[in-house]
Formats: structure tokens, C-alpha cells, sequence
């Protein structure tokens, strides 16, 4: 492998949490590190290195996705929100809410993506079974909580939102 | 030592927890969310060999690239750069664990060069320009075989594989199996696990202006220990360095110790003076972070005819891996002094043999030994009724050590504080069923399907390890300040603590602010493992509360000129017995205390602190019951139901306790159905990445029914018992015994965890070959 790495910066533009951002990233950094490093948007965690934990997730136009396993210039031109974007203010989403009721969490390092995911779910399922839940959830992984109040969680927060679609 | 029990209902409330706003906003603050100005980063290359002789080392392309600020091998550091292992044992071998290989490498991933950079990918580029030529040696990855005759030497600077070997008995097994009518013997091996924590490892260091102190962020289950260990290694003052554990994410007994790459973090930021970070990849924290398990138990059970227990033998190997973290030797210990579980064995006689191999080093996780333990004591007793033709709940109730016994004094020398085991096992009975679950397994294994029951009962010894500090504070406004050496990663001390003080001081429960995980705010401590923070950590506030309760009472009856015997606590406060109107609360009470306005020879001030040592373990107990389902065409095992009873004494915050349970099974869970570290015969590891080792995911989750008895540790201030590891103990051998007695009728006897469907799918197809 050679040594010297192909550093040739790349102008991106990407609305994240409802701000304009005008950066220059590596051609291969990833999504996650542009976030977390450039931004500072500290919320999207590391938790794997073959996209299997979920911990990074995050909305790209309106989709749940790994933030790991996308270059920050697949996402030039696209909206994203992260769990920092997620609440309006001082009210939690209803998804965050419900983590808080229902002890969806212990360490909270899944959270962030555990809640983006389950927020992408409602907005397309806002009525789901606890199969639908536990298959949505398939690409998060706990080791604390055993999922069990994940499951609460989520079904918390569908009943919350009555059903309906909360479109932020 | 008692304390008043004045109940505002805190104690026993699930309250939802202080901790979650800032984390279900990603506004928590982990290791890696830590950027200082001009930080560098440290990225490690590690062994893919698990035994080799390094050759040599060129790190001449990885300097030249720009960015690049140094890059180091094990011979360019001072040599005092170790990791140090706890002795446990007398006569243990402690063969050198430098934090950066010199010469030779004895497991994989073991580092053996490391660079700092600008940025974390400039430091992996560098990584990938060393070149390293290696010999590779012969290596060893089951200890078993390590022991055998011929087996390669792990370390090859030791005559044998062995670490230790370790015995406790008590009684007179001799005598014992001499009067024998029975000997169940089995040979059970626990299979070895990850912890695997969601947020891997990770240490960033900021040195000060002159390279004497450090400031250090570590995603750590104990900062004073870890601090100790860091500055013993550096060889520098402890109190110049302050350790913070900041959010951690997860741990479950794998952060315990210093790590190799927590040391050279620190030494290169005191060397170069730069804030430096390193955070492992997931691909790290499989190869360095240290393993659960891995234990080969071989057991011998006397018994009379009509089922009762006489004599235990045990011998286990326990695979330490190939190099000793502080901590690796301790589980077995802990296998070791609760071997007898739940029943009246006193006659006892278990040895430890430690063993080198070629692999990842073992060491606590979530149960550390009481999985093994619990394992082996109940696959023996289910073999036991199965061989003498007795039902495994009589067989379990003739032995039990019985409520009146307690404290009760086992066969390897430890004293049981309290219990109901009959209670217990009841209540599994009542909330399972269980008469029905029968009655339903025998109709479909009549109809020809692969259906089997399992009951596991268990103890879990809590709060061991010595102290805990707490301090309580009122501060000038009367707010109350907790401050322990106890250090959370997910059981929610924040709240949990604030309960039991605002309980104890009748405030409300925003009154109390509670600071842990930083070795400049705390008292030396002692930190979260073992099932041990309410127990150990809750004691030492409830006491410290206590005597802050004790000095506020005299402050107040000198207030309002009362006897301190007359005074009363009262909603915020202090009143005078039977006048409630004549009232002192906290914050008069504070102001008093902080401007002498206080009783003669009192002295100013109101904060107290204790450092409680329970001396004697909590032991919590369990009664899990189990149905399995086995699909005969692909060995697919199903859990359809899992009932899980267990007593931790008082419960402070039945949710998190529930929160607890839950995990702990899924661990459990995983390690019976399909979780294993594998390395290859060549020593590869082979399950090194998410994609290949199998932790339980949603959809893998069986439903759980849970129930409690509360049996009050009469030992401890607020009676609480331990709850972190009860899940993990009790799970595994109630799935392990239903599973096999699924098999049963098929002649099959045991089979090791995990019940992957591939293993399942061969023992069925063998026994029905076998018969054909």
C-alpha cells in the first residue's frame, strides 16, 4: 500500500439539522467522522467498523441510514438530521420521550441511533406490530438493556403519537 | 449499624432517570466526543501472528509521512512501560507485558509499534507503511491442550503453560465419596466471550504546560483503581493525575483495567506535551480487550440414592490467554468460592489450574466465574435427577441450604447472608407454570417434536472488592450534594443515588446534585464491577447520610432550643416531636452549620464522609425456568418461555433493577444460543469482527416473564443485595438444562454451549443415526 494518501479536498454542501453547511472533506471520509469532526455534531456515535452496530445512524433525505457507511460526499446536496436535530427545542421528540418513560436506555451509546431508527419507522409505520419493531430495529445492536425496553420504547412513542405520521 | 427508615417512597419508586435528557439528545459527553486544541492521535499496529519472534521493525516509510509527529517499537521505550497484574495466587507466574511488544508476541493483536499523528487517518496510514517481519512459533489456544504433554509454550520463557494452580476445600471429600451411591461425573466447558461494551476502548490525555500532571479522559468502570495502575506504571505521583470517566458506554467488567494503549496514550502526551487521544476500532476492542469465560470444568457429584448431596469435586482450567491483565486470574477465584451454589455441600474440594495460551487475555466479564460456577453445580444436579430418577425440583429442594441456616457457612468457606431458596423456586413455579409446561412439553414430544424444560436456581455474590466511599454534603443553601467512588456506565447512579439521600433526608429529589467518575472530586474509590455499587457504594452513602442526619439534628434542636432526642425529621427538614410547625429546615439548618451557629464544641460545617466496607458479600439469589423448542430439520432451538425470579434484597429503583435483569439475560442469552470467540487451530482469530461473532439482536429477544422475592440483607443499611450479574448466571444453565432435556429422549447427555442450530442439527442427526 502506498503511503501517501489521496488527500485532494472536496467541496460539499449538505443541510444538516436545518442548516446550511459549506465544507471541504477528504474523498474518503466517511459521513460519521465529517459529523462528528467537522461539525462537531458529537451525538452520532462510533460503536463498529463493518456497519453492523447502528449506533451511527442518522436521517439522509428522510432515510434511516448508517453515517458510516457512506462517504460525507455521497451526501453533497442532501438533507440530514442527526439526534441533535431531532427534538424541537426543549420537546423531545416523542421517540426520545418514550427512551426516557420506558428506560430504553442504560449507557445511552446505542440511543442516538436506536432513537433515529425507530423515529424513521414511525414516520413510515406509525402503527407497528412488536415484530415490525424488533425488525426494524435488526441493524442496532444493545448490550445493556436487552431490547426489551427498547420494544417499550418505541411502542411508548407510537401510541404517544397516536398512531400518525409526525412530520418534523 | 441501622439506619432510620423515614419513607417519602423514594426508596422502592421507579423513578425515571436524572441521566437520560442529555443522552437521548446526543449531548452526553463520551471519551471520543473529547477535542482539545492541537490534539494528536495515537493509532497502534498490532500482531495478526498469536506467537511469533519479531524479526525486525521498519518504520522508516510510516516517518516519512508528513504529519506524522512520531513512531515508536517496544525497544525504544523505557522499559518500565508494563502492564502490572494483581497477584492472586501464591506461586503465580507473572511473565512481562510491556505496552509495546519487545521481541516477541504471545497473542493476536498484541501492539508492536505505535504512531501519533495530526490526525487519526494519518496515524493509520503510518500504520499500514511499517513493515514487520515475524517468525511465527508454535501456539496454543485451548487450554486443555496446553496442559497436554508436547503442547507448544505459550510464553516461551517459562518452563509449562501453567500460571497458578489454586485449591479449596473444605470437609472431607475423601470420606465423602467413600460413602457414595452415586457419582455424577460431567466435563463442561463454558464457552469463551466478548463483553463487547457498544462504545469500544478509549483514553485521551492532556498533559500540563511542564509535562508533570495529567488530565485524563477514560472510558473506565473505576477510576481510582485505573489511576493507580496508570501512575504505578508511569511511574509517576497518583494525585497528579486526574482521571475522569466521562459517559461511558457499557463495560460490563471489561473496563476494569489499564490497557496497554491507556499507557502509551499518556506517556507520549506527557513526552510531547500534546493533548493526545487513541480510541480503538471495533476490529481492536476484539483483540485486546480482555474476554469472558473460557473455562473446562471437570466434576465429580457424590450422592446418596435418594438424591443428597455428599461431596463435590471440581477441576477447572481456565484459559488466562497470553498475557495477565491486573485482574485476569480473578474469575476462576470467584468459580471457586461459590462451586457448592445453592445446596448444603461441605465436603468440597476445587482446584484452579491457570493456564498461558495463545490468546486474547481473559478476565472479568459480566459474572466473571459465577456463570461458570453456576453452570456447572446445575448441569450436575439435573444429571444427578436424570441418573437417580428423582424430579430436579425435589432433588433441588432436598439440598438447599434452608432459610434457617442462614448466615450460612459453605463447603468452600464462605458465608451466605440470607435466603429462600424454596421461596424462590416457588414462586418460578407459580409464574411459569410449570405443572402445565410439563403437561405441554410431553403432549408435543407425543406428537414428535423437540421440546424440553429447564430450571436453573443460582446465587449471586455482590459487593465484594473491598470499600466504597460516599460523602453528603449541604451545601450553603441547604441543597444537598452526594459524591461517590463509585462510577457509573449505564446502572444510573445519578438517580439512584439522589434517591436513597432524599429519602434519607426527607428533600425533594432535585435537591440532591450527585458527582462521580473524577478522582478531583471524589475520595478515593473503588468503582462499579461485580455487581457491587448499591451494595458497596449505597452503603457507604446511606451511612455518610446518616451521620450528617445524626450532626443536622443537633444543629436543629440547638435552633429552635430542644433536646437534639426531642427532634423529628420532617418533610425538608427537622420538627420538634409532636409540634410539627416548629420546623428547621435544610437550608437554616446549613446556614447554622457554615456561620457557628451550632452547639458548643461542634465542629463547622456539614459534609460527611464514609468508607464502607461491607466486609462480608451480599449473595442474591435466582429460580429460572426455561422452555425450548428444537426444530429436528435444522436444529434451530427456539426459547418460547423464560421465567426469571430473582432477590436482591430491597429493591431502590425496581425499573433499573428490572433494566438490569434484562441485560443480563440477553448477555446470558447469547452466551447459551450463539455467542463464541473463536480462534483456529493456527491461533486465527476467526470471529473478530461484528459480521462473524453473534450478540442477541432484537428479534432474538424470547419474551421474559419476571418475578421477585425481597429477602433484606440483614447485614447492610438499607438491605440491598447486588442484581448486575444475576442474569448472566442464572439464564444460561436453565436454557443449557432445558435444551438438553429436549434431547434427552434422543440419548443425548450434554453437549457445550452455544446451542448454535449447526451443533443442534449434528447431535440430532448423530443420535438418530446412532439409533438407526
Amino acid at each position: 500500500m502506498t503511503a501517501e494518501p489521496e488527500n485532494t479536498a472536496i467541496p460539499i454542501k449538505v443541510t444538516v439539522n436545518g442548516v446550511k453547511h459549506e465544507a471541504v472533506v477528504e474523498p474518503r471520509t466517511l459521513l460519521v467522522y465529517f459529523l462528528r469532526e467537522q461539525l462537531a455534531l458529537t451525538g452520532t456515535h462510533v460503536g463498529c467498523d463493518t456497519s453492523q452496530c447502528g449506533a451511527c445512524t442518522i436521517h439522509l433525505n428522510g432515510r434511516a441510514v448508517k453515517s458510516c457507511t457512506i462517504l460525507a460526499v455521497q451526501a453533497n446536496g442532501k438533507e440530514i438530521t442527526t439526534i441533535e436535530g431531532l427534538a424541537r427545542g426543549d420537546a423531545f421528540h416523542p421517540v426520545q420521550e418514550g427512551f426516557r418513560e420506558k428506560h430504553g436506555l442504560q449507557c445511552g451509546y446505542c440511543t442516538p441511533g436506536m432513537i433515529m431508527t425507530a423515529a424513521h419507522l414511525l414516520e413510515t409505520n406509525p402503527d407497528p406490530s412488536e415484530e415490525e419493531i424488533k425488525h426494524a430495529l435488526e441493524g442496532n445492536l444493545c448490550r445493556c438493556t436487552g431490547y426489551v425496553n427498547i420494544v417499550e420504547s418505541v411502542k411508548w412513542a407510537a401510541q404517544k403519537m397516536g398512531g400518525k405520521n409526525v412530520s418534523r | 449499624m441501622t439506619t432510620e427508615h423515614i419513607s417519602n417512597g423514594l426508596i422502592g419508586a421507579s423513578i425515571r432517570r436524572v441521566e437520560d435528557p442529555l443522552l437521548i439528545t446526543g449531548k452526553g459527553c463520551y471519551v471520543d466526543d473529547i477535542n482539545l486544541p492541537g490534539m494528536l492521535h495515537l493509532v497502534v499496529l498490532r500482531s495478526l501472528y498469536p506467537h511469533a519472534k519479531i524479526i525486525s521493525i521498519d518504520t522508516s516509510a510510516a516517518k516519512a509521512i508528513k504529519g506524522v509527529v512520531t513512531v515508536v517499537t517496544g525497544a525504544e521505550l523505557p522499559e518500565h512501560l508494563n502492564i502490572n497484574a494483581q497477584v492472586m495466587f501464591p506461586g503465580q507466574k507473572i511473565p512481562p507485558h510491556p505496552v509495546l511488544a519487545r521481541g516477541a508476541v504471545h497473542a493476536p493483536g498484541t501492539p508492536v509499534a505505535a504512531v501519533v499523528a495530526e490526525s487519526r487517518a494519518i496515524a493509520q496510514d503510518a500504520c499500514n507503511a511499517i513493515e514487520v517481519e515475524y517468525q511465527a512459533l508454535p501456539s496454543v489456544q485451548n487450554a486443555e491442550d496446553a496442559l497436554k504433554p508436547g503442547a507448544p509454550l505459550a510464553r516461551e520463557e517459562l518452563d509449562n503453560n501453567i500460571c497458578y494452580t489454586a485449591v479449596k476445600k473444605g470437609g472431607d471429600v475423601d470420606k465423602a465419596f467413600a460413602q457414595a451411591e452415586h457419582i455424577v461425573r460431567m466435563h463442561i466447558v463454558s464457552p469463551r466471550q466478548v463483553a463487547l461494551a457498544i462504545e469500544p476502548r478509549g483514553i485521551a490525555a492532556n498533559p500540563d504546560p511542564m509535562g508533570k500532571s495529567l488530565t485524563v479522559w477514560l472510558s473506565t468502570q473505576g477510576p481510582h483503581r485505573v489511576r493507580a495502575d496508570l501512575a504505578g506504571t508511569l511511574g509517576m505521583p497518583e494525585n497528579k493525575i486526574r482521571l475522569i470517566a466521562p459517559d461511558v458506554g457499557g463495560g460490563f467488567g471489561s473496563k476494569g483495567p489499564l490497557y496497554r494503549e491507556d499507557v502509551l496514550t499518556c506517556y507520549f502526551a506527557l513526552k510531547l506535551r500534546r493533548p493526545i487521544k487513541w480510541i480503538a476500532t471495533r476490529s481492536d476492542d476484539f483483540v485486546t480487550t480482555i474476554q469472558g469465560r473460557d473455562q473446562a470444568m471437570t466434576s465429580e457429584l457424590a450422592l446418596k440414592k435418594d438424591g443428597t448431596m455428599l461431596g463435590l469435586k471440581v477441576r477447572v482450567v481456565a484459559n488466562l490467554g497470553g498475557y495477565l491483565q491486573s485482574s485476569t486470574a480473578g474469575p476462576p477465584q470467584r468459580m471457586m468460592a461459590m462451586a457448592p451454589g445453592c445446596y448444603q455441600i461441605k465436603d468440597c474440594h476445587v482446584e484452579v489450574v491457570g493456564v498461558f495460551t495463545n490468546t486474547v487475555p481473559t478476565g472479568p466479564y459480566r459474572g466473571a466465574g459465577r456463570p461458570e460456577s453456576v453452570l456447572n453445580i446445575e448441569r450436575l444436579i439435573d444429571k444427578a435427577a436424570k441418573d437417580l430418577g428423582i424430579d430436579r425440583l425435589e432433588i433441588r429442594r432436598k439440598n438447599f441450604i434452608r432459610p434457617e441456616q442462614f448466615p450460612y457457612k459453605t463447603g468452600v468457606g464462605m458465608e451466605y447472608d440470607s435466603g429462600d431458596y424454596f421461596k424462590s423456586l416457588d414462586k418460578a413455579m407459580k409464574l411459569s407454570n410449570y405443572q402445565d409446561l410439563m403437561r405441554q412439553r410431553d403432549e408435543r414430544r407425543a406428537r414428535g417434536e423437540i421440546v424440553g424444560v429447564g430450571v436453573s436456581t443460582f446465587v449471586e455474590p455482590s459487593g465484594g472488592a473491598g470499600f466504597e466511599s460516599g460523602t453528603v454534603r449541604i451545601e450553603r443553601s441547604g441543597d444537598i450534594t452526594v459524591i461517590t467512588g463509585s462510577s457509573s456506565h449505564g446502572q444510573g447512579h445519578e438517580t439512584v443515588w439522589a434517591q436513597i439521600a432524599a429519602e434519607m433526608m426527607k428533600a425533594p429529589m432535585d435537591h440532591v446534585t450527585v458527582l462521580h467518575g473524577d478522582t478531583y472530586i471524589s475520595q478515593q474509590g473503588t468503582g462499579t464491577f461485580g455487581s457491587r455499587s448499591a451494595v458497596v457504594g449505597g452503603g457507604a452513602l446511606a451511612t455518610a447520610a446518616q451521620r450528617v442526619i445524626d450532626k443536622s439534628k443537633r444543629i436543629a434542636a440547638h435552633l429552635v432550643e430542644a433536646a437534639p432526642e426531642d427532634m423529628v425529621q420532617a418533610d425538608g427538614g427537622f420538627a420538634v416531636a409532636g409540634v410539627p410547625e416548629k420546623k428547621v429546615s435544610w437550608r437554616q439548618i446549613a446556614a447554622a452549620a457554615y456561620s457557628g451557629k451550632i452547639p458548643q464544641g461542634m465542629e463547622i460545617g456539614l459534609q460527611e464522609t464514609c468508607f464502607f466496607d461491607p466486609r462480608r458479600e451480599a449473595w442474591g439469589y435466582g429460580a429460572h425456568v426455561c422452555l425450548v423448542s428444537i426444530d429436528r430439520e435444522t436444529g434451530a432451538p427456539t426459547i418460547e418461555k423464560l421465567v426469571l425470579v430473582d432477590d436482591c434484597g430491597v429493591l431502590i429503583n425496581p425499573m433499573i433493577v428490572e433494566g438490569q435483569i434484562h441485560g443480563g439475560v440477553a448477555q446470558g442469552l447469547g452466551e447459551a444460543l450463539r455467542e463464541q470467540m473463536i480462534y483456529a487451530e493456527d491461533g486465527q482469530v476467526l470471529t473478530g469482527t461484528l459480521m462473524n461473532y453473534a450478540v442477541m439482536r432484537a428479534g432474538d429477544m424470547p419474551p421474559l416473564t419476571l418475578g421477585e422475592t425481597v429477602t433484606p440483607n440483614p447485614f447492610h443499611p438499607l438491605g440491598v443485595k447486588g442484581v448486575g450479574e444475576a442474569g448472566t448466571n442464572g439464564a444460561p444453565p436453565a436454557v443449557a438444562n432445558a435444551v438438553m432435556d429436549a434431547l434427552a429422549p434422543l440419548g443425548i447427555d450434554h453437549i457445550d454451549m452455544p446451542y448454535t442450530a449447526p451443533k443442534l442439527w449434528e447431535a440430532i442427526r448423530q443420535a438418530q443415526s446412532d439409533r438407526a
